[in-house]
């Protein structure tokens, strides 16, 4: 009976020895894509184990975190005037996820970071607990609350940079939410999650980096730098070739101006001045499709931004025809731009032709606050040599001298600015959205730029909107930085 | 097995008796345990756990008991078994206790914490066990049982048909104020039993009388008779009891022992038609079945949006990694309900000890099997190789469908790991089954006595013959 029974042996020790490789497989082979599975509820659960670490604004945390019991999450976020700062922050929520800042810096936030290996071994051999590290933001608090109180009611959105690092100094999104509201997994998170979700005003909608829209006028900005850039006109003040009407090409469709305002081959200054669709058409047409959008890529648009958080690509048409581009070139057709697109095309001017790469994450910091990641300025592109930047600085500030931007004048600062009037919705049925883009400049160099939009001016569709809804918000936003 | 010869390679003659070496590696089968203890204790209360000493002295107690009456009632036995039960057992109440200090599974609903009632079947499969050892002087005598045998078995199978399904399995039989009872633990014994009694008998006729049929030896078809009973038994227990890991076991123990005690290797291709042949049969039919399956073949399928057991339990193993979480620090309590305590506690010790402690243990329960099997080998009677090589089969069966099920290698069915997972019926059982092992192997173990000296016999001359 031997024989038998040492084969028996064996095929006991293929039992076992399969039973091993299975386990191996499962806990070393697979072990990641198990550990890390969204359905692993231990994700979760070690997201929420560590206290979490703060997002900073001018030194002062705008978010921390608070115990929880009766559920298996230990920690849940709080968030410090969130509605102002959601559209920084973005939500940390136990049941929903999270979005932006919260999101993105998650594993500095909860401590996992690799680069925070160090910090984590020291704190678990001195039986502190894992800390999570902060992240220092680059935003300037009293622009921020500027912004939001300035929007108000009203559904829009501000985005401000400092022109000479890309360092994005407000961002705010109207009507907002509190983070806070939802933050755990509550029956009571869990309603006013949804309650924020079926809102036909879209709270949740970060209007300043993800809402794109027509921008109407203030996308002339583009248009005159591409004409001093080609040289379609030598200087802003010699008058240019510009019939008014002006009759698209190829078509027998008239582009008019709003009013009656004297644009017949006005300046470039006159013209942005006033306003001038004609103008600027033609000269969108003139250049041609390919040109127009050479330069509006070097603005940035066509692009996401990731600033760390994801700005949706502005549109400016790579596939119009001649008289598309006439259009497009005065912000309309496909053209359109989220806030943060349109406070860059404005930080450029403002910095001499120089587009930084905007961001408003300062410094990565460890719990003991040591820094394990700094970002410094990147230039993003050159859309304009410096003279031609100085030109349009000229004609901006002219708009806010004398022109459809007054409401932004600052006493004793030099502001250049562009109001614009998008309509949209069929037949241009809809209320317009009134945008402002504008820098404020001192003897150091322009220290902000803006751009405001808000949804529903509700007012004559002119370009006075522009300059009566936005501008003084954006006059807001520049003053609480110049103060600072 | 690295030798393959027809002689048994153990020399029964002047074989230390190996008691020492017993005694120290029990020394660290209750010291493990016992460490563990203050390992869970630290993590989850920051402090040594107030009853560490008296469990470390309990088991101590317990093992030291065991292994007095092994010297005196087996000193031959193997040194291995009985240290490597003591730790598996210890750990086994370790886990328990430790997810006994989860509320959420440990709700007056689920019956409370399992810990202190497991110390106390733990201490009654030991005291069986000393009363096997004490009082089964010789392990032949089981022989005298065998259609007893045979017929307990099958009351004990079918008895839980009469009782409510549990978790959807017909496997327990409730006693009003004692508990509820696992027969099938007991069955997996007593079976063994009867199998090697019938066996020994049958075995020449089996083995001999058979017709060859494409190079196969078939049997006759009287004695296919018995097989194909036991093949419609284990059938039954599937359908009635629903109670797929059972079925296996039974059938896959018969299927061994019929092997072993004919040597002819067309027992196996036909017990392995049978079974698979059964399987999807019943699989066809049986919607509690193709669950198992479905779960198998999906183990992360979402269930009406839910988590699964069986993706819990994998997620479980997953997240423990290589060294795992330590112990008291995993999340195995997210299985669900009693079962991290019970059918899924591997689950517990793959993440809290992780790729290292799940293939200790299943080094171990291989040991214990591999152990077994030698004592098969090393017996020298025929109803003791059968009946050694029943009981480490299916132990070995059963640790591989148990094991398996829940590291999904295959569809999992419920049976309990022994020695580690929560039940009384089952640590009674396997206490019972090592005390027996033990016994055969004391017996083949045993020097045979010195013959008596024959004062009429001449001194033998030694003739050098060139």
């Amino acid at each position: 009976m031997n024989k038998p029974l040492r084969r028996v042996a064996v095929f006991c020790g293929l039992l076992i020895l399969a039973l091993l490789i299975r386990v191996n497989y499962v806990q070393f082979v697979d072990a990641g894509a198990l550990a890390s599975d969204p359905h692993n509820r231990r994700v979760a659960i070690n997201q929420f184990a560590t206290p979490r670490g703060n997002i900073i604004v001018d030194g002062k945390a705008i978010t921390g975190h608070t115990t929880t019991t009766g559920s298996d999450f230990k920690y849940k976020a709080t968030f410090d005037n969130g509605p102002m700062w959601a559209p920084v922050t973005g939500y940390a929520s136990q049941a929903f996820g999270s979005t932006l800042l919260e999101n993105i810096e998650n594993p500095v936030l909860t401590g996992d970071d690799d680069r925070l290996f160090f910090n984590r071994t020291i704190d678990m051999v001195t039986g502190k607990g894992q800390q999570g590290g902060n992240v220092v933001t680059t935003l300037n608090a009293k622009a921020q609350a500027a912004a939001f109180n300035g929007l108000g009611k009203a559904k829009g959105a501000v985005a401000a940079i400092d022109p000479q690092t890309g360092a994005i100094l407000a961002l705010a999104s109207t009507p907002s939410y509190d983070p806070s509201s939802f933050a755990g997994n509550s029956a009571t998170d869990a309603k006013n999650w949804s309650a924020l979700q079926a809102d036909s005003n879209q709270p949740m909608l970060n209007r300043a980096l993800r809402q794109t829209y027509p921008p109407g006028s203030t996308f002339k900005i583009v248009t005159a730098a591409a004409a001093l850039q080609n040289g379609v006109y030598p200087d802003i003040d010699t008058p240019t070739n510009s019939p008014d009407p002006y009759i698209l090409p190829d078509t027998v469709t008239p582009l008019k101006n709003e009013g009656s305002i004297p644009c017949k081959n006005a300046t470039l200054r006159n013209a942005l001045k006033y306003s001038c669709n004609t103008v600027f058409g033609k000269i969108g047409a003139d250049l041609g499709r390919d040109k127009m959008v050479k330069e509006a890529e070097l603005f940035g648009f066509n692009k996401e931004q990731f600033v760390p958080a994801r700005a949706a690509a502005s549109v400016f048409s790579t596939t119009m025809d001649q008289p598309q581009t006439a259009l497009s070139s005065i912000g309309q057709f496909d053209t359109a731009a989220t806030p943060l697109q349109m406070a860059m095309v404005a930080s450029a001017v403002a910095n001499d032709g120089k587009l930084m790469k905007p961001y408003m994450v300062q410094e990565l910091r460890a719990s003991n606050n040591s820094v394990i990641q700094q970002t410094s300025p990147q230039e993003l592109s050159q859309p304009m040599s410096a003279v031609n930047a100085q030109k349009i600085q000229s004609m901006m500030e002219t708009v806010v001298q004398t022109g459809t931007g007054t409401n932004a004048q600052i006493p004793g600062v030099t502001v250049g600015g562009k109001t614009g009037t998008a309509q949209h919705g069929v037949d241009n049925s809809a209320s317009p959205y009134a945008w402002f883009i504008s820098y404020a400049k001192t003897s150091s160099g322009s220290p902000v730029a803006v751009a405001v939009v808000v949804e529903d001016a509700s007012a004559n569709r002119d370009d006075i909107s522009g300059g009566g809804f936005a501008a003084p918000i954006a006059k807001a936003v520049m003053q609480a930085v110049l103060n600072k | 097995m690295s030798v393959i010869s027809n002689t048994t390679t153990i020399s029964s003659v002047g074989a230390p008796n190996r008691r020492n070496t017993e005694l120290a590696m029990l020394v660290f089968a209750v010291i493990i345990p016992m460490l563990a203890y203050a390992n869970v204790g630290l993590a989850k209360e920051g402090k040594l756990p107030t009853g560490m000493l008296a469990y470390g002295a309990g088991l101590g107690a317990l093992a030291g008991i065991a292994h007095l009456i092994v010297r005196k009632f087996a000193p031959y036995a193997d040194p291995l078994l009985l240290p490597i039960a003591t730790l598996l057992n210890g750990m086994g109440l370790v886990l328990i206790w430790r997810l006994d200090l989860e509320p959420t599974i440990t709700t007056p609903q689920l019956g409370g914490p399992m810990a202190p009632k497991q110390l106390i079947w733990s201490a009654v499969g030991m005291a069986l066990f000393v009363a096997v050892l004490a009082f089964l002087k010789d392990h032949r005598v089981l022989q005298r049982y065998t259609y007893i045998s045979m017929i307990s078995a099958l009351v004990l199978l079918i008895l839980p048909v009469f009782f409510p399904a549990v978790y959807g399995a017909r496997i327990w039989i409730v006693i009003p104020g004692v508990g509820s009872l696992q027969p099938g633990e007991f069955a997996k014994i007593i079976i063994a039993i009867f199998f090697s009694g019938y066996l020994m008998v049958k075995r020449d006729a089996l083995a001999l009388a058979s017709r060859r049929v494409l190079g196969l030896y078939l049997p006759r078809g009287r004695d296919l008779g018995p097989i194909l009973v036991i093949w419609a038994l284990s059938l039954m227990i599937l359908v009635f009891e629903t109670d797929l890991g059972s079925s296996l076991l039974f059938f896959g123990l018969f299927v061994i022992m019929l092997y072993v005690a004919t040597e002819r290797t067309s027992w196996i291709v036909f017990g392995l038609l049978l079974s698979s042949g059964g399987a999807v049969f019943v699989a066809t039919f049986e919607a509690h079945v193709q669950v198992r399956v479905q779960n198998w073949l999906h183990p992360l399928a979402l269930q009406n949006g839910g988590v699964t057991e069986t993706a819990q339990s994998m997620y479980a193993f997953g997240s423990g990694g290589i060294f795992g979480s330590g112990l008291g620090q995993g999340y195995s309590r997210l299985i669900g309900g009693i079962a991290p305590k019970s059918d899924y506690i591997l689950a517990t010790v793959g993440e809290e000890l992780g790729l290292t402690g799940v293939m200790a243990v299943l080094l171990l329960y291989g040991l214990i099997a591999e152990r077994g099997i030698r004592t098969a080998l090393a017996a020298r009677d025929p109803f003791g190789k059968l009946l050694a090589i029943g009981l480490s089969g299916g132990f070995a069966l059963q640790v591989f469908v148990v094991a398996g099920g829940v590291s999904g290698l295959i569809p999992l069915t419920g049976m309990t790991l022994p020695f580690l997972a929560q039940g009384g019926s089952s640590v009674i059982a396997n206490w019972a089954l090592i005390a027996i092992l033990l016994r055969i192997s004391d017996t083949a173990r045993r020097p045979a006595p010195a013959p008596a000296p024959s004062p009429d016999a001449e001194p033998t001359q030694v003739v050098r013959v060139q």
